[in-house]
């Protein structure tokens, strides 16, 4: 029996050490990649330039949050050389997709490293501002703070811990066809918001960390990775800029904003907007009358200008709000994901952009 | 106090109302189908239904976008199609009506999830096809208490054949010709109350609407207009209560309202007049040894 074992390790050593110059010299062509969604994908063909084949599993309008994995998917992870995912228990579905592909490559999580920002448990209704954390105890709390700091320098730590929250969303994808089916299992996020990208600090964070893991598969193009995230960082400062100039514009008692779900906390942040949604961090809980009622008070008391609706989400809740406040309906935002390449929003910083001029537009008239 | 409790959410806040109004149009409309469907022992045809409208309503989605006609007609579609044929097969061949729902009902969930697949996973296409009650609009309300009417009426106009095929669907048959209209009139209505409730609970959650109301009713009445009764009023009356679970407790609104009919159904279980558990106990208990 022994022996058998030998040589079937033996000759998986073999073929192992055959194919490995092999996938090296296509390499030298073209790198695979997969990012998981639109966003890592644009930043991936930035930053890679000619030398990097990217695939992105979920396209142009998709919601990454309710995404289910085909065939064709996990080929295309166990081909690629590298793996590129946002983290945070973004991608729930991600550790079955890659144990299914038998993905050998790297792994980059595009979020280590960036300012992480606890989420609120029930961000939606209207405890806003401070941590809230239902769901746990005083000690607990306390854990969480110390974890926060802990994760801010530890870059490695923390993708451990994320890796457990990916873990822990699957899990609760276990129910598997019929509960999504009835679009009713619940996901559960991790402790952080996840939706990073909405900053543009963040983004910086991102395509560092995406070059660099670039760098590392294929040393041969480094410095042609080096300068092309030189010039996306450029091009990311220039855009933070010119965001910022937009929306500091804006009177302080129109700065807040309804969305469909939580998904812009990192931009309010950044520019100092409060965001509010009907549904959660993700977009497959159902909202409650409760919170409905507290958005509407809240719209009528803070005079709240406008609502916006999702690329990703179902927009007849808020289509109601709109109507029962007489809010208007301000325009079409993109949390995340991209546009059709003829949309408003085809690549990440034309997205940022498109959010803040039409969040300026809407809040400014 | 009871007003803040009962009635302030209704009076302060629109999309109360029209929940409330689009809850009261499902239990008028699709409680009295219930009542037929559990007398007639198909009780799980509802659920079975639910899942055969699923495929049309998406392929209406994808082509004509969150249009609620074309969902609508879509959904009918699929829906009466399953009926008909599994009627058909189930009339023509010696293969039961169950068996023959079952199979034509999981071929049609089964291409609808290949069509929403191949289509890609833009939004989330399984949301989008789950109403939810809070976001009502007004093509919505006037498509929910259309059917509702329609469904009265048709109710009104074939009670008695309806109730024989309930009763003995033999004796309808060998002395009327209808019999098989009746059916299919019938499998019409189950459609288009399931049609008309995914709008706005949801495919699960109609089922529930539909369902549990009736199977509660028969530990209160004895009769099928006492039945129907019955329903409606704890159709009416759970609605009423889910709504405002979901507002004082913050609890999602579609399975606050089925959870408090099933509470119903639960207490009439054990404590209803007519065949309850308890009235049973008493009678074995009085009977004489």
């Amino acid at each position: 029996m022994s022996t058998r074992r030998d040589f079937l390790k033996y000759s998986a050593a073999t073929i192992g050490m055959t194919t490995v110059p092999f996938t090296a010299a296509m390499a030298a062509e073209t790198m695979p990649v997969v990012a998981t969604f639109s966003i890592l994908g644009d930043m991936v063909a930035r930053i890679g330039g000619d030398h990097v084949a990217v695939t992105t599993l979920i396209g142009p309008n998709g919601d990454t949050h309710v995404y289910q994995p085909t065939p064709a998917d996990a080929r295309s992870v166990s081909d690629a050389k590298l793996l590129v995912v946002n983290g945070l228990g973004f991608e729930g579905w991600l550790d079955r997709l890659i144990d299914a592909s038998e993905f050998d490559g790297q792994r980059v999580v595009a979020t280590d490293g960036i300012e992480l920002l606890a989420f609120e448990e029930g961000g939606h209704d209207d405890h806003h501002g401070g941590h809230k954390e239902k769901a746990h105890g005083d000690e607990d709390h306390a854990d969480h703070d110390h974890d926060h700091e802990e994760h801010a320098e530890h870059a490695e730590k923390h993708a451990e811990h994320d890796h457990d929250h990916e873990e822990h969303a699957e899990h609760d994808h276990d129910g598997e066809e019929h509960a999504d089916a009835h679009g009713h299992d619940h996901h559960d996020h991790g402790e952080f918001d996840p939706h990073g990208w909405q900053s543009l600090k963040n983004a910086q964070v991102y395509a560092r960390n995406i070059a660099a893991a670039l760098a590392a598969a294929d040393p041969a193009h480094a410095a042609a990775y080096e300068a092309n995230l030189a010039a996306y960082l450029t091009e990311l400062a220039a855009v933070d800029a010119e965001i910022r100039k937009i929306l500091t514009a804006l009177p302080e008692d129109r700065r807040t904003i309804i969305t469909s779900h939580d998904a812009f906390q990192y931009f309010g942040r950044d520019y100092g907007l409060t965001f509010v949604a009907p549904q959660g961090l993700s977009t497959e809980s159902e909202a409650s009358a409760k919170d409905v009622a507290h958005l509407i008070e809240r719209i009528r008391d803070e005079k709240v200008a406008a609502v916006f609706v999702e690329n990703v989400a179902d927009r007849r809740l808020l289509e109601q709000i709109a109507r029962e406040t007489g809010a208007g309906i301000g325009g079409t935002l993109y949390p995340g994901a991209l546009s059709e390449a003829d949309g408003p929003a085809s690549t990440y910083i034309d997205m940022m952009r498109h959010n803040a001029s039409t969040l300026a537009a809407a809040l400014s008239s | 106090m009871i007003w803040d409790l009962l009635f302030e959410p209704f009076a302060a806040y629109g999309f109360m109302r029209r929940a409330l109004v689009g809850c009261i149009a499902i239990a008028v409309g699709a409680t009295p189908v219930g009542v037929f469907l559990m007398l007639r022992r198909m009780s799980l045809t509802g659920d079975a239904m639910a899942h055969a409208i699923l495929p049309g309503a998406a392929i209406g989605y994808l082509i004509a976008g969150l249009s609620l006609t074309a969902m609508t007609i879509g959904g009918m579609i699929a829906g009466m199609a399953v009926a008909l044929f599994s009627g058909f097969v189930s009339r023509a061949t010696h293969l039961k009506e169950d068996a023959s729902l079952a199979s034509f009902y999981l071929i049609s969930l089964a291409a609808g999830v290949l069509i929403v697949s191949v289509r890609g996973s833009n939004v989330d296409l399984m949301n989008v096809l789950f109403g939810t009650v809070l976001a009502l609009d007004d093509a919505a309300l006037i498509l929910l208490c259309a059917i509702s009417s329609m469904t009265v009426l048709i109710l009104a106009a074939m009670f008695r054949p309806l109730v024989l095929e309930c009763v003995d669907p033999q004796f309808l048959r060998s002395v009327s010709g209808f019999s098989a209209l009746t059916h299919f009139t019938f499998l019409a209505l189950a459609v288009m109350n399931l049609v008309g409730g995914f709008h706005a609970l949801g495919t699960l959650m109609i089922v529930g609407i539909m369902i549990l109301p009736a199977a509660a009713s028969r530990f209160w009445a004895r009769s099928v207009g006492g039945m129907i009764a019955v329903a409606v009023i704890v159709a009416i009356g759970a609605s009423i209560a889910g709504l405002l679970l979901s507002y004082h407790y913050s609890l999602p609104t579609g399975p606050a309202i089925i959870l408090s009919t099933g509470v119903v159904y639960l207490l009439s279980v054990i404590g209803g007049p007519v065949g309850g558990l308890s009235e049973r106990n008493a009678r074995t208990a009085n009977t004489p040894t």
